[in-house]
C-alpha cells in the first residue's frame, strides 16, 4: 500500500490539473464527471463478484425467486460445499500442483535467469528470443503429445503430470520475468565481490538473490494464479475425481437434472477459490502490476 | 590479467550449467510434444489403444478442412478475437488513462480493476452463466423490470445471442490486463510533452492524439499481441458457458474434443498444426504492421 501512495504523489497528468486549477463551475462539473466515470469503472469490474458473493449466502428458495435482492443470509451453500468431497480433494489438489509447479518453475527459472540476465555465453540472444517466443506458446498445440507423453510416462490421472505440464506456461515465464530483473540491478555490487575472490555461484546465492526477492515475490505471485487458475489441461489430463482441481469441480458442478443447477453451492466454491485470490490481488496490488507490465513493456 | 580470463571461463562454464536444467525441461515438455504433434497429424490414430497407429498423409488435414463445424468454430473465434481485443484496447486505454490521472481513492480503482484479472476464468464465466440465466438471472430481471426487454431471454441457447455475453465476459475480464499495460505505457510519456503541448494551446482533445496515442503505440502493439494469441486459444469460456453445442465451439474447443470426445489424436493433432499456422500468420502480420508503422 505504501508503494502506491507514494506513487499517487509523483504521477501527475494533464487532465486532473486542469481541472483542480480552475476553481470554476466549469472545473467542478469535469471533476464530478470524472468521478462519475471511475465509479463507472469500479462498479463495472466489481459488480459480477460482488453479485454471485451475494448469491453464495442467499438461501435456495430466494435464488429461484425474481427478487433482486436477499432478505435473509445463509451460510447453507459453504456448508454443502465443504461437506462435498469431491470440492475438498479439488481443493488439495490445486494447492498441491500450483504450490509446487511456483517452486519448480522458480527454483529453475531463477538459475536460467541469472545466466540469461548476468553471465556471458553464446548464443544468448537466440536463447532469450526463444523463451520469448515460449511465453505466448498457444498450450493447444501440444494436447495431444502431452496426453500421449503423459500416458506413456504413467502420470495421466496425477498430480505430478499436472505439475510437469504447468512448467510449459510457467517456466517460459519466470525466466523472462527473472531475466529483466537480474538484469535490471546495477554491476559494482559483484564486481567487488568479485575483486574479494567470491565464485560466480557465491556471488548469485549471496548478494544477487536476495536482491531480486521482490521479483521472485511478484513472479511467484503471477505464476501461482495462473497454474490456480488452468482449466484445459487440468480436464483433459485428469479423470478421476480424486485428481481434478477446483476448475474443473467448478465447472462440473450438476444438480439432479440438468435444468437444475445448484447455483448456490457453484457460487459458494467459485467464492471459496476466488477470495484468496481476491486477496493476494489487494496485499501484492503493487508487486501484480509490477511483475504483470515487466515481461511486457520493458520488452 | 590471467585470473579474469579465468573468471570469464568459470562465468561461461556456471552459465551452461545453471541454463541446463530449465533447458531439459523445455525440451522434454514443448519441444518433444511439438514434434509428437507433427507426426501424429500425418497418423491414422486412435487412442483406442486398440488400432495401430498407421500412416495416412494429409487425410487428417483434408478431414477437418472439410468439417463445417470446424469453419463455424474459426469463424467463431475470429468474431470473437476481432471483437473483444478491439474493445478491451479501446477500454483499456480509456481505464488506463483514468487510472493515470491523479486523485482521492486511485489505488482503489487499481484494486478494482485486477479483481476480474485474478478470478480464475472458469469461476468468471459460471458467475456469468449465473447472471444471464434465464427465468433467475439478474440482467433478465433487470432489463425486463426497466422495460427494456418485452420478456426474458435464454441468452446462451442460440448463437445469435451466446457469442455476444460470451465477448462480454471476456472484455470485462481482460481489459484490465490491458490497462494495466497501458497504464505502464502511459507513464513512460515524458509530463513535459503536456506542459509545451498546453502553452502552445493545444486542446485536450489533440494532445490525446498528438501526444498520448503516437507515444503509446508500441505498447498497445505489444498488449494487442499478447490479447490476440490469447484469444485465438479461447476454451474455458465456451466450453463453461456453452459447452459443447456443435456450432458453439472454439478452434481449441473444437481440438479439444477431437483428441478427448472422439480420441482421435491423428485428427486432434492436425487442427493443433493448423492452429499453430493461424497463430503464426497473425505473429507475422503483427511484426509487419509494426515495423511498417514504425518506419
Amino acid at each position: 500500500m505504501n508503494n502506491a501512495t507514494k506513487e499517487v504523489a509523483t504521477v501527475d497528468t494533464p487532465t486532473s490539473e486542469g481541472a483542480t486549477k480552475k476553481a470554476d463551475n466549469r472545473g467542478v462539473v469535469l471533476r464530478a464527471l470524472f468521478y462519475l466515470l471511475v465509479v463507472a469503472i469500479i462498479v463495472f469490474n466489481l459488480f459480477p463478484f460482488v453479485w454471485a458473493l451475494l448469491s453464495s449466502f442467499r438461501p435456495s428458495s430466494e435464488l429461484f425467486s425474481t427478487k433482486l435482492l436477499p432478505t435473509v443470509l445463509t451460510l447453507d451453500h459453504y456448508a454443502a460445499v465443504f461437506k462435498d468431497a469431491r470440492f475438498v480433494a479439488a481443493l488439495g489438489n490445486s494447492v498441491i500442483v500450483a504450490g509446487s509447479t511456483v517452486v519448480i518453475a522458480l527454483g529453475l527459472g531463477s538459475l536460467c535467469a541469472y545466466a540469461l540476465g548476468r553471465l556471458p555465453f553464446r548464443f544468448k540472444g537466440a536463447v532469450l528470443y526463444l523463451i520469448l517466443t515460449m511465453t505466448m506458446f498457444p498450450t493447444i498445440s501440444v494436447l495431444s503429445g502431452l496426453f500421449v507423453m503423459l500416458k506413456t510416462l504413467d502420470l495421466f490421472n496425477s498430480r505430478q503430470g499436472l505439475i510437469l505440464t504447468y512448467l510449459i506456461f510457467t517456466m517460459p515465464f519466470t525466466i523472462w520475468v527473472m531475466t529483466q530483473y537480474f538484469r535490471s540491478l546495477p554491476k559494482e555490487l559483484e564486481e567487488a565481490a568479485y575483486v574479494d575472490g567470491a565464485s560466480p555461484l557465491k556471488v548469485f546465492w549471496d548478494i544477487l538473490l536476495p536482491l531480486t526477492m521482490p521479483g521472485l515475490v511478484s513472479t511467484g505471485l503471477l505464476a501461482f494464479i495462473q497454474a490456480w487458475n488452468e482449466f484445459l489441461f487440468a480436464l483433459t489430463f485428469t479423470v478421476t475425481d480424486t485428481m481434478k482441481t477446483v476448475p474443473v469441480v467448478i465447472s462440473q458442478f450438476s444438480g439432479s437434472t440438468s435444468f437444475e443447477q445448484p447455483w448456490g453451492s457453484i457460487m459458494a466454491g467459485s467464492m471459496v477459490v476466488t477470495i484468496p485470490l481476491v486477496i493476494l490481488v489487494m496485499v501484492f496490488q503493487y508487486r501484480i502490476v509490477e511483475g504483470l507490465t515487466a515481461g511486457a513493456v520493458k520488452g | 590479467m590471467i585470473k579474469e580470463i579465468d573468471l570469464y571461463a568459470r562465468q561461461k562454464r556456471l552459465a551452461w550449467f545453471l541454463i541446463m536444467p530449465s533447458v531439459i525441461v523445455v525440451l522434454l515438455i514443448i519441444a518433444y510434444p511439438t514434434i509428437q504433434v507433427l507426426v501424429y497429424s500425418l497418423l491414422k490414430y486412435k487412442l483406442d489403444g486398440v488400432t495401430p497407429p498407421s500412416f495416412v498423409g494429409f487425410d487428417n488435414f483434408a478431414f477437418v478442412l472439410s468439417d463445417p463445424d470446424w469453419w463455424s468454430a474459426v469463424s467463431n473465434t475470429l468474431i470473437f478475437t476481432v471483437v473483444s481485443v478491439a474493445l478491451e484496447s479501446i477500454l483499456g486505454l480509456g481505464i488506463a488513462m483514468v487510472a493515470n490521472s491523479k486523485f482521492k481513492g486511485r489505488t482503489l480503482l487499481r484494486v478494482a480493476i485486477l479483481v476480474p484479472w485474478a478470478i480464475p476464468t472458469v469461476v468468471s464465466a459460471q458467475v456469468w452463466r449465473w447472471m444471464v440465466n434465464d427465468i433467475y438471472g439478474v440482467v433478465n430481471i433487470v432489463l425486463t423490470d426497466l422495460h427494456i426487454l418485452p420478456q426474458k431471454i435464454a441468452w446462451l441457447a442460440t448463437p445469435a445471442t451466446a457469442l455476444p455475453v460470451i465477448i462480454a465476459v471476456d472484455v470485462w475480464k481482460a481489459t484490465p490486463f490491458m490497462a494495466l499495460l497501458l497504464l505502464a505505457g502511459l507513464q513512460l510519456i515524458p509530463k513535459d510533452l503536456y506542459e509545451a503541448g498546453s502553452i502552445d494551446g493545444a486542446t485536450k482533445i489533440r494532445q490525446f492524439w498528438a501526444i498520448t496515442l503516437p507515444l503509446v503505440t508500441p505498447t498497445l502493439l505489444v498488449a494487442l499481441i499478447f490479447r490476440t494469441l490469447d484469444a485465438l486459444r479461447v476454451f474455458d469460456i465456451f466450453y463453461v458457458m456453452v459447452g459443447g453445442q456443435g456450432n458453439m465451439a472454439t478452434m481449441a474447443v473444437y481440438n479439444q474434443q477431437q483428441l478427448i470426445s472422439f480420441l482421435d489424436a491423428g485428427v486432434g493433432s492436425a487442427t493443433s498444426v493448423i492452429i499453430l499456422i493461424v497463430i503464426m500468420l497473425f505473429v507475422i502480420m503483427y511484426t509487419r504492421f509494426s515495423r511498417t508503422s514504425f518506419e
